[in-house]
């Protein structure tokens, strides 16, 4: 039956979204978001810059330094801080010496372009499977259905270790990263972008455009793909530090990237044996991880109440708004 | 109910097939010689034949998969060249380091696992959902402020972060707890809550922010309601509103998180047993990685699949359970 | 005369902060927007008001204010609201508390959503009978719940009351609404859209009870509503409200009689009447080309043994040129079967053919030839059009699929027929989300005339609109029938406005047709019971108040 508008704030709820201009002034309101991107933006630069960088210095990742460590103790770096100098501007590794800004850039190169490319391979098989399953026949979507929640059920960092046994030892393991989180770790994407499919279709537009007569790959390029974009960015901007996370956490259990490749997690659990004689080898790789997780969780943050600013009104006046999307934001969390 | 209880089973039934399956493909079927693996690197080529005969290699690939599975329903015998090995009812296989039946690998390993998991499922239920709500009720207020970006701060800790930090902070400087060593149980239940009291906060805390965030949006949704207007405009006090009428349906989600994300509460606590030495299934699973002994890891990898299938069952009931709205079917 | 008015407003004002985003949480001074403005009026104890208007009339807003219900929202509310000699702004929590339902007690419009799903509806009738009687005992506000929800018309209440909302239907969930005001025995009763989601008989019932109760217990009523019908059939006296403002107050028989404001008088001369036959040229009818034949049509939802049958056995004809209304309540299948006539479902049963050719079982791909003949207005402006294209594109898209038109073509064909529908040729770059409803309905109806269809079938296309909205667009409607001769399926709930389009009228009920004929007959000789009850059941400006002028019975 009928619904005239008779909520109070006259004219609201009107567009779903309006504009992705829109969507950027009210990302740009946001102090944290803001700052969370400045702070990303400057990772990315630093990656990109690392040969750059490490020139400038005058040092590269790989090359030890036994005279910097104390072999009498250990290998301890001589000097405050782990070894903090004019030539090395972070300090050396304990135990080689290797040089630590540089190898915390390249550690960053790492870092973000597993994360980057397994977010993306995770995007476009969510995509592909979630689209497939909602506008497909019934075989397919209950096909795809059981797929994905297989994929969904198995324990991701279980798998990808387990992955690790049984690829050839020469496979380059960034690479192998990207695959093995990518196809791990689809099945949210696509439930996502299923529901989301499932629930654009109800709407009318969606009819008026099969009406037009056209193939249902036009309807879905046209229609349904330009309003998946915000749920999909959404939902990405959670699975990027998801991502980072993941990869650090596999290099540190000595199952991710190899040495002499510098990472974040394989420092950091080298830093386990270091932590009471070098504190600063702990600091300095934990620092740059919980930076840039943080960072991509608050900018994930802005992202979505940019894109969805009901969420945001809802939290910061809400009593009488009613809220009928739960089942597929749910599903989705 | 019960038909939709049974009607899931048989689905989780099917989803555990079809992972056994992938997982056998992809474990001894991908990796190519499973019997050098098996043998050791030191091996000449008759003892390969051997081991290949006695894992019985040169079957068609099916009829290894439905022996594979025989062994996890009936048991396995193995013939070895002095005797027979018999291999217990869920069979796995036998550990190519040690020839040690892999199912009891897993029992040994488990109640360590089950310590932490046990422990720090209490630690994020009562914190994370005590912040959460403690949080949406200050709303507008410094406590909230405070509350938002620890939360915030503690999603974006990776556990072996947290657990250094835990570590370097408690036994380094303050000294105020021994490096955690592993005491069952059944031995000395005071010395085991000590030594597992890291590993439980490592843990708990991480997964705490997570659930004080979601509560605190569940919550926030749930106050926005219309039957919470209602019960507002007859005069309830907000204690009651939210005592009586928002907990239950904020509560909801939490429960069905709970008990699907297992998955990746699993994925924690491989990474915090090997950040503190817990002798458990996820310190079993990396080492077992390391070593490429593939029966371990394909019976980890089942064991915590079908795991988490019921925990999703589970979540599902719990979730309809909590919330009348929801349907099951 | 009593001394004491129930209800006394003076000079209220609601503003509310501009939209969620930056500008409103950096300034939260700034931009606000008036919701109600500068509102006076009294209510005498028993008399039942009328707050009329038409969406963003602020009419919701001055209803929760009696409850002072902005508290804690970020509304800024000025001036003075007194109900029952209780200041409303001035009073502390509790006092507030001890108002809300003791005094006045309200009944929102979506009856599913209010109550509780967790608990059992006599739970939450004695919870809050408990808030207003602290004495009283579970069991005792147990019983009182039964009482009530017995007033209120519940069969067999007591064993209702362990029921949980969504085992009750849609008129037994507004009662138990009622009955929960009923339980804390207020001296006011707040009404907002009480009848708004329910069908038009469950409305009527619900419209009686109202009046009943009041008759009976002496409350004051205010029922907030859109719909002058409505109101003309519950209340003393009309509060006619726009953007805000009082437009004009009075006994309900002078303002709906003769209107003094234009405002008014426009609201009013914009309200459809059933009893109005269609205007329509001669001639136009009966032996036009049959465009579409629909025999025993049919189609089933969901399988094994959770198939429902949503239409059956139904059979229709379409000529060309003529309008075939379809009434019905909700669920009797009306949008399924209009969602079938142009292919947009596919029928599970049946034969369906258009112009002679059988189209009921063809694929998408074979359906594509016919796409373009037969065409379709939805009933909510907000979803029928894509947010992220610009209106012009939307339009374009039939065009452009059928790829006979090059680019300029295109434009032109699209800026002529927003012309057409009364738009501005030049807002083809311009985004739905800044229309207003009956544009948007505007640019779906442009969109369903680009390809030159024969049929469009017009799906409750007016019924999301405001009425003086509602009446431009039925006119426009009309317009184009005759310039243009397409044939219309119009399917409405609102039988005054299928009346107004109609030549012929099909009354439809749990997915099959019960009655069929020439659309005069059919309202004026209706031959099947449910049709002269739906019928009956409408509210008419016609038929005067029949409470008008009776005292309270207190």
């Amino acid at each position: 039956m009928t619904d005239p508008i008779t909520t109070q704030e006259p004219e609201t709820g009107a567009a779903p979204v309006s504009g992705a201009r829109q969507v950027w002034r009210r990302l740009r309101a946001r102090r944290s978001a803001l700052a969370a991107g400045a702070v990303l933006g400057l990772l990315v630069l630093l990656a990109l810059a690392a040969p750059l960088l490490a020139a400038l210095e005058g040092q590269d990742p790989n090359t030890y330094h036994d005279a910097l460590v104390d072999s009498a103790r250990g290998g301890v770096p001589f000097g405050d801080l782990g070894g903090i100098s004019a030539e090395h501007w972070l300090g050396v590794e304990p135990g080689t010496g290797r040089d630590m800004f540089v190898r915390l850039l390249y550690g960053a190169r790492v870092s973000l372009l597993v994360a980057l490319g397994a977010t993306l391979v995770q995007i476009l098989i969510g995509l592909g499977v979630g689209l497939a399953a909602a506008l497909g026949n019934r075989f397919v979507e209950s096909a795809l259905g059981h797929v994905t929640d297989v994929m969904v059920a198995m324990p991701l960092l279980v798998f990808a270790i387990a992955l690790m046994a049984v690829v050839p030892a020469d496979f380059p393991r960034p690479v192998l990263l990207v695959i093995a989180i990518g196809l791990l770790q689809w099945g949210g994407m696509a439930r996502l972008v299923r529901a989301q499919t499932l629930s654009l279709k109800k709407l009318d537009f969606v009819s008026a455009a099969r009406l037009t007569g056209g193939s249902t790959w036009r309807v879905a390029r046209r229609e349904l793909l330009p309003s998946l974009a915000g749920p999909v960015i959404t939902y990405a901007a959670v699975l990027l530090p998801t991502n980072i996370v993941l990869e650090s956490s596999m290099s540190f259990l000595g199952v991710g990237v190899k040495a002499p490749t510098p990472s974040w997690g394989h420092m950091l659990s080298s830093a386990t044996t270091w932590f009471r004689a070098d504190p600063m080898y702990v600091l300095l790789p934990a620092l740059m991880l919980f930076l840039t997780t943080l960072a991509f969780t608050v900018l994930g943050d802005g992202v979505r109440t940019a894109l969805d600013p009901r969420a945001a009104s809802r939290l910061s006046v809400g009593t009488k708004r009613r809220t009928a999307r739960t089942s597929s934001a749910r599903g989705a969390a | 109910m019960t038909g939709y209880l049974l009607r899931r089973l048989a689905g989780a039934l099917a989803v555990v097939l079809v992972l056994t399956a992938v997982v056998y493909a992809t474990f001894y079927i991908a990796p190519g010689d499973p019997a050098r693996l098996a043998c050791g690197p030191r091996c000449n080529p008759e003892q390969i034949a051997q081991v290949r005969a006695q894992l019985s290699l040169d079957d068609p690939v099916h009829t290894q998969y439905w022996h594979f599975l025989q062994g996890l329903v009936t048991g396995h015998d193995y013939s070895t060249g002095a005797g027979v090995l018999h291999c217990d009812a869920p069979c796995f296989g036998l550990s190519y380091q040690n020839n040690q039946q892999v199912t009891d690998m897993l029992v040994e390993r488990l109640p360590a696992t089950a310590s932490l998991a046990v422990g720090a499922m209490a630690v994020w239920l009562l914190l994370g959902t005590g912040t959460g709500l403690l949080s949406a009720l200050r709303r507008g207020g410094i406590t909230e402020r405070v509350l938002t970006w620890l939360t915030l701060a503690g999603t974006a800790t990776p556990v072996f972060i947290s657990g250094l930090g835990l570590l370097m902070l408690f036994c380094a400087y303050l000294a105020w707890l021994p490096f955690p060593t592993y005491v069952p149980l059944t031995d000395d239940p005071e010395q085991w809550a000590w030594n597992m009291l890291l590993p439980w906060a490592a843990l708990g805390l991480l997964e705490s922010a997570k659930y004080a965030r979601l509560t605190r949006s569940s919550l926030l949704e749930t106050l926005a309601e219309d039957h919470i207007r209602t019960f507002r405009a007859y005069g309830a006090t907000e204690r009651s509103l939210v005592g009586r009428h928002a907990l239950r349906g904020a509560v909801a989600p939490v429960i069905a998180l709970s008990a699907a994300d297992f998955g990746s509460m699993f994925g924690n606590a491989v990474l915090t047993e090997m950040m503190f030495g817990l002798p458990g299934i996820g310190q079993l699973l990396v080492h077992a990685t390391t070593t490429l002994d593939l029966p371990v890891v394909v019976a980890v990898v089942t064991v915590t699949g079908t795991a988490v299938v019921l925990a999703n069952i589970v979540a599902d009931v719990l979730h309809a359970a909590a919330d009348r709205r929801v349907v099951l079917r | 005369m009593t001394p004491q008015p129930l209800v006394a407003v003076d000079g209220l004002s609601v503003a509310f902060p501009a939209g969620p985003g930056p500008e409103a949480g950096s300034h939260p001074t700034a931009g606000l927007v008036r919701a109600v403005d500068d509102l006076s009026f009294t209510l005498r104890p028993g008399a039942a008001l009328g707050i009329v208007g038409e969406s963003g009339s602020g009419k919701s807003t001055a209803a929760y204010a009696l409850l002072g219900l902005h508290r804690g929202t970020g509304a800024h509310v000025t001036g003075s609201v007194r109900v029952a000699g209780h200041d409303v702004q001035a009073a502390d929590d509790a006092a507030l508390r001890r108002l809300r339902g003791g005094t006045a007690a309200m009944v929102f419009q979506d009856p599913l959503s209010s109550l509780d799903p967790y608990r059992a509806v006599g739970d939450q009738i004695a919870e809050v009978h408990r808030l207003h009687h602290r004495g009283a005992s579970r069991r005792a506000a147990r019983a009182r719940a039964a009482e009530v929800l017995d007033r209120v018309g519940i069969p067999d209440a007591a064993r209702r009351a362990r029921l949980r909302p969504h085992e009750f239907s849609g008129g037994m969930r507004q009662r138990a609404l009622i009955a929960m005001a009923l339980a804390c025995a207020p001296r006011l009763l707040v009404a907002d859209e009480p009848t708004t989601a329910l069908d038009v008989t469950v409305q009527d019932q619900i419209l009686g009870l109202l009046r009943e109760l009041r008759e009976e217990n002496g409350m004051g009523l205010i029922l907030v509503t859109h719909d002058l019908g409505v109101a003309a059939d519950s209340v003393d006296e009309l509060l006619v409200m726009k953007d805000g403002r009082a437009v004009e107050h009075g006994p309900v028989r002078d303002v709906l009689g003769a209107p003094r404001e234009p405002y008014s008088r426009e609201l009013l001369a914009a309200v459809p009447r059933i009893t109005e036959r269609r205007q329509r040229p001669a001639g136009a009818d009966a032996d036009g080309e049959v465009l579409l034949e629909a025999t025993a049509l049919r189609r089933e939802f969901g399988r094994g043994k959770q198939t429902v049958t949503a239409v059956e056995g139904t059979s229709l004809t379409v000529r060309a040129g003529e309008t075939v209304g379809i009434v019905g309540e909700s669920g009797s299948g009306k949008t399924t079967l209009g969602r079938m006539l142009v292919r947009l479902l596919e029928p599970t049963g049946g034969e369906l053919y258009y112009r002679g050719r059988s189209i009921g079982g063809l694929k998408e791909r074979e359906l594509r030839a016919f796409r373009s003949e037969l065409q379709m207005v939805f009933q909510d402006p907000v979803s029928s059009l894509n947010p992220r294209r610009s209106i012009g594109e939307s339009i374009a898209d039939p065009l452009r699929a059928a790829g006979k038109l090059g680019e300029a073509q295109i434009v032109g064909r699209v800026r002529e027929l927003l012309e057409r529908v009364g738009l501005d040729p030049a807002a083809y770059h311009r985004y739905p989300h800044e229309f207003s409803g009956g544009q948007r309905q505007r640019v779906g109806i442009a969109r369903a005339l680009a390809p030159e269809p024969k049929l469009i079938v017009c799906d409750e296309p007016v019924s999301a609109l405001d009425v003086t909205t509602q009446a431009q667009v039925v006119r426009l409607l009309g317009e184009l029938q005759r310039d243009l001769g397409i044939a219309l399926v119009f399917i409405a709930h609102d039988l005054a406005v299928v009346r107004q389009v109609s030549d012929r009228l099909v009354v439809m009920r749990g997915g099959r047709i019960v009655e069929e004929g020439p659309a005069d007959d059919v309202y004026e000789r209706p031959r099947h019971a449910y049709t002269q009850a739906l019928l009956a059941a409408v509210p008419t400006l016609e038929r005067p108040a029949t409470t008008a002028g009776h005292g309270p019975a207190a």
